[in-house]
C-alpha cells in the first residue's frame, strides 16, 4: 500500500496539532521557558466581514478627469492618510485598502456613527494656495479652483445665460508643505506657521514676486481659510496662515495639514451601510446551517462508504481544522459568501474522496486484491482530481482579480476561501485519507469486503 | 444502461426548461441591481408604524430625487431604490423621514455611482469570458494526447453555457415572482457554477480519456456511454448527496440575505452534473458521428 506509514502519521499529527493551536487561540504566543520572555506573539482572532457584523463600506475614487494619471505613490499616501484619520476617531479594526489604480476602499466594521467617519473622510484636507487676483475674500467662501484639471478643461466656455463660475488658479497644493506648527503672533493670536520644500519655495517665491499687492487665498477643501494680501515677496519658503483660530482649531488644522493633506482629491463613488442586527442574524443562521449540512454529509459518507467513509470523515474534520487555521493565520476576513465558498470547497474535498472510493469499489468488484485496488484507486483517480480542481482554481483566480479591482471584498472573500479550501482539500484527500486508510487496513485483516466497503 | 441513445430527448428537455426564463429575459430585460446600473438602495425600519410606499415616494420627490421605488419586505423593512445619493442627499432624506414617520433606523444603505456601475458590468463580462477561455485552453492542453482534444474543451463550454443559461432563466423567473436581482453576489454564484460545471465535465472526460486507450475496439458511442455509467455513481454521490446537502441546509436555515445566492448555486451545480452527462458527453458523440448531416433529412435519428 504505502511506504513510511509512520513518517506520514507523524507529519499529519504535527500539521493537525499546529492547526489546532491556531484554531483554539486568539493570540499565538511563544515564550521562553527559562525566563518567560515573549519570543513570538501574533494576534490571530478571526476577522468577520461587514456583512456578518454590520458596518460601513466606502469606495473612494480619485476625483480627477479620466485622462489624468494617478501615481501609485500618491494613492498609497492618500490611503495611509485616510487610515490615520479614521483610526484617530477611535474606530477599531478599520481596513483601508487600495483597489485597482484609482480607488480606495475603506471598511469600518461594527460602526454606529457612520456620519462621523464619512465626514472625516470627506474632509479631504486638500490645501491649496490660490491666486484670487485683486479681490479680497472672506473666510468661509467656497470657490472653484483649477487644481487637477487638465488645461483644456479649465478653459471651457460657459453655457449662454448662465454666469460662469470663476475658476481660480491654484499656485501650489499642500503636498509642497514640509513642516507645519502652531504659533502665536505678537497679539497672542494663534496662527499656523509652515515651511515649504525646496520646489514649493521656488514656486512660492516666483509667484509672490510677480504678484505683490494682490491676494493669495489659503483654501482647504475649496473653502477659503484666509486670503492675505501679498505685502512683500516671500522667498525663504516659510510663512504663516492667520485666521480666526483658537488653539483647538489651529491645532486641528495643523494635524490635518501635517498628516492629512491628500495628494489627490477623492470622491465617494459607493457607500454601503449594513445594520448590525441584519449581520448577526445571518451569521448565526449560516453557522447553524453549515453545521447541519456537515452532520448530514458525515453520516452519509459513513453509511454509504463504510470503513473508507469513516476515514474520509476524519480527514474532512482535519481538513476543516486546517482550513480554519489557515484562514485565521493569514487573516482572511470571513464573509457570508466566504462561508459558502468554504462549504463548496468542503464539497470538493468530499468529491476527491468519493472519486477514489468509487474507483476502489470498482477495482475490488473486478476481483483485484485489496492492495492492488488500493494503489490503483489513487493513481487512477488522480488525473481527474487534478484536472477538475485546476479548473476551479483558475475560476477563483479570475474572481479574486475581479473582486480586487473593485474593492468588492465580498467577491474577494469568496474567491480566497474557495481557492485555499480547494488546495487544502487536495492535501486532505490525497495524503490524510490515504494514510489513515492504509494504516487501518494494515492493522485489521479484512476478508468481508461487503461489510467493510459497502460493495 | 444506455444513456446516450435518448440524447435528443435530453437536448429537447433542456431547451424546454431554459426557454421560458430566456423569453422573460428577452421581454423584460436583465433585472440588474444597482451594483451594475448605479443608484442607491436604502433599507430602513421604523419604530412606529411603517409608512405607505406612496408617502415615501412623495417624500423622495419633494427632496428632488428621481426614480424612487419602494418595496416592503417580509421582515417589515422598507427597501427604497432611487438614483445615486451622495451623503448630503441621504441625510436630507433621513431627516425628513424622521420628521414625517418617526424614528427611522438604517438597516442597509448601498449607493453606487453611475460610472462604477458601468465599469463593474464590463469587467464582470470580461471576468466570465476570460475564465471560460482559460478553462477551454486548459482542457485542450490536458487532453492533448487524444484525438480531437479541442472538442472536449468546446463541449465542456457548451455544457457550461447550458448551466449559465439555466441560472439566468431561473433568476429571470425569480425576478418576477420574488423580486430577485442580478447583483455582484449573483456574479460570484455564476462563476462558481462555471468552475464546478467544468469540474463535472472533466471527470466524465477523464474517464473517456482513460477508456479510449483501454477499450480501443469499442465504437465511440458505446465507449462514451460506458464512461458515463462508470462515473455516474460518483456524480450522484458528490453532487446530490454532498454538495446539494450542504447547500440545501444553507437555503433552509441560512440567512435571507444569502437565499438567492444559494438557490442559484443549488440549481447551477445540479445543472452542472446534469449537463456533464446529458450535454457535454452527447455533444462529443454528435460531433464524432457528424450527426448534423442527417438532422434535416426524413426520419432523423431521434
Amino acid at each position: 500500500m504505502i511506504k513510511r506509514q509512520n513518517t506520514r502519521l507523524v507529519v499529519i499529527v504535527i500539521v493537525i496539532a499546529f492547526a489546532l493551536w491556531i484554531d483554539l487561540n486568539d493570540t499565538l504566543l511563544i515564550s521562553n521557558p527559562f525566563n518567560g520572555s515573549v519570543i513570538y506573539s501574533r494576534d490571530v482572532s478571526p476577522q468577520l466581514g461587514l456583512d456578518l457584523r454590520g458596518g460601513l463600506q466606502v469606495l473612494l475614487e480619485a476625483d480627477l478627469p479620466e485622462d489624468v494619471d494617478v501615481s501609485a505613490e500618491s494613492m498609497e499616501v492618500a490611503r495611509s492618510v485616510i487610515e490615520n484619520r479614521t483610526n484617530a476617531l477611535g474606530v477599531a479594526e478599520n481596513v483601508v485598502q487600495i483597489a485597482g489604480d484609482r480607488r480606495i476602499v475603506g471598511e469600518f466594521p461594527g460602526l454606529k456613527d457612520t456620519e462621523g467617519v464619512i465626514n472625516t473622510i470627506q474632509q479631504t484636507g486638500l490645501l491649496e494656495f490660490v491666486d484670487v487676483g485683486d479681490t479680497p475674500m472672506a473666510a468661509g467662501t467656497i470657490i472653484q479652483t483649477d487644481y487637477g484639471l487638465s488645461p483644456s478643461a479649465a478653459e471651457t466656455t460657459p453655457a449662454e445665460g448662465e454666469e460662469a463660475p470663476i475658476v481660480y488658479h491654484t499656485v501650489m497644493a499642500g503636498a509642497a508643505l514640509e513642516d507645519v506648527g502652531v504659533t502665536q503672533d505678537t497679539l497672542g493670536q494663534f496662527q499656523i506657521a509652515f515651511a515649504l520644500n525646496s520646489e514649493g519655495s521656488d514656486v512660492f517665491a516666483e509667484h509672490t514676486i510677480a504678484n505683490s499687492g494682490k491676494f493669495l487665498a489659503i483654501v482647504l477643501d475649496k473653502e477659503v481659510i484666509s486670503a492675505p494680501r501679498i505685502n512683500e515677496p516671500i522667498t525663504g519658503g516659510s510663512g504663516v496662515i492667520s485666521g480666526q483660530f483658537d488653539y483647538e482649531s489651529a491645532n486641528a488644522l495643523t494635524v490635518q495639514l501635517r498628516y492629512g493633506s491628500l495628494p489627490v482629491p477623492l470622491k465617494i463613488v459607493e457607500s454601503r451601510i449594513i445594520g448590525p442586527t441584519l449581520g448577526e442574524d445571518s451569521l448565526q443562521r449560516s453557522l447553524k446551517a453549515g453545521l447541519i449540512g456537515i452532520i448530514i454529509v458525515v453520516l452519509f459518507m459513513a453509511i454509504y462508504y463504510r470503513l473508507p467513509g469513516i476515514t474520509a470523515d476524519i480527514s474532512i474534520l482535519f481538513y476543516a481544522a486546517i482550513a480554519f487555521a489557515v484562514f485565521k493565520g493569514i487573516g482572511v476576513t470571513l464573509t457570508l459568501p466566504g462561508i459558502a465558498g468554504f462549504m463548496l470547497s468542503t464539497g470538493s474535498a468530499l468529491d476527491a474522496n468519493i472519486l477514489v472510493f468509487e474507483r476502489l469499489k470498482e477495482e475490488l468488484r473486478r476481483g483485484r486484491t485489496l492492495k492492488q485496488a488500493f494503489d490503483m484507486a489513487w493513481s487512477r483517480a488522480w488525473s481527474s482530481i487534478r484536472d477538475s480542481n485546476a479548473a476551479v482554481l483558475i475560476t477563483s483566480l479570475i474572481l479574486f482579480w475581479f473582486g480586487n479591482a473593485f474593492g468588492a471584498s465580498i467577491v474577494k472573500g469568496f474567491a480566497i476561501t474557495l481557492a485555499l479550501g480547494v488546495s487544502i482539500s487536495l492535501f486532505s484527500a490525497l495524503y490524510i485519507t490515504r494514510t489513515l486508510l492504509a494504516v487501518v487496513l494494515d492493522k485489521i485483516k479484512i476478508t468481508n469486503f461487503q461489510r467493510w466497503f459497502g460493495i | 444502461m444506455n444513456l446516450l441513445g435518448k440524447r435528443y430527448f435530453f437536448f429537447t428537455l433542456s431547451l424546454l426548461v431554459i426557454l421560458p426564463g430566456l423569453i422573460v429575459l428577452a421581454t423584460s430585460g436583465l433585472p440588474l441591481s444597482i451594483d451594475f446600473t448605479g443608484g442607491s438602495l436604502l433599507e430602513v425600519t421604523f419604530v412606529g408604524t411603517t409608512p405607505q410606499p406612496a408617502d415615501v415616494i412623495t417624500l423622495y420627490e419633494d427632496a428632488n430625487i428621481k426614480d424612487a421605488k419602494v418595496q416592503t419586505t417580509d421582515s417589515g423593512t422598507l427597501v427604497i431604490r432611487s438614483e445615486f445619493l451622495d451623503n448630503e442627499k441621504r441625510d436630507t432624506v433621513l431627516t425628513s423621514m424622521n420628521a414625517a414617520f418617526g424614528e427611522t433606523t438604517i438597516q442597509r444603505f448601498d449607493s453606487v455611482g453611475p460610472s462604477i456601475g458601468e465599469q463593474v458590468t464590463s469587467r464582470a463580462a470580461m471576468a466570465v469570458g476570460v475564465s471560460s477561455l482559460l478553462v477551454v485552453i486548459f482542457i485542450a492542453w490536458s487532453f492533448r494526447g487524444i484525438k480531437g482534444a479541442y472538442r472536449y474543451g468546446i463541449s465542456a463550454i457548451l455544457a457550461m453555457l447550458h448551466d449559465v443559461a439555466l441560472i439566468f432563466s431561473v433568476t429571470a423567473l425569480g425576478s418576477i415572482f420574488l423580486g430577485w436581482e442580478i447583483d455582484s453576489l449573483f456574479l460570484t454564484g455564476l462563476l462558481t457554477v462555471i468552475g464546478f460545471s467544468m469540474q463535472d465535465s472533466i471527470v466524465v472526460f477523464d474517464r473517456i480519456r482513460e477508456n479510449s486507450s483501454a477499450l480501443r475496439r469499442l465504437d465511440y458511442e458505446t465507449l462514451v456511454n460506458h464512461s458515463i455509467v462508470q462515473t455516474l455513481q460518483r456524480s450522484i454521490n458528490t453532487q446530490l448527496m454532498t454538495v446539494e446537502f450542504l447547500l440545501l441546509a444553507l437555503a433552509f436555515f441560512g440567512g435571507v440575505t444569502l437565499r438567492q445566492f444559494v438557490v442559484v448555486l443549488l440549481v447551477g451545480l445540479m445543472s452542472g452534473t446534469y449537463s456533464s452527462i446529458f450535454i457535454a458527453a452527447p455533444v462529443l458523440v454528435v460531433w464524432e458521428k457528424q450527426e448534423w448531416k442527417t438532422w434535416f433529412k426524413k426520419k432523423a435519428t431521434v
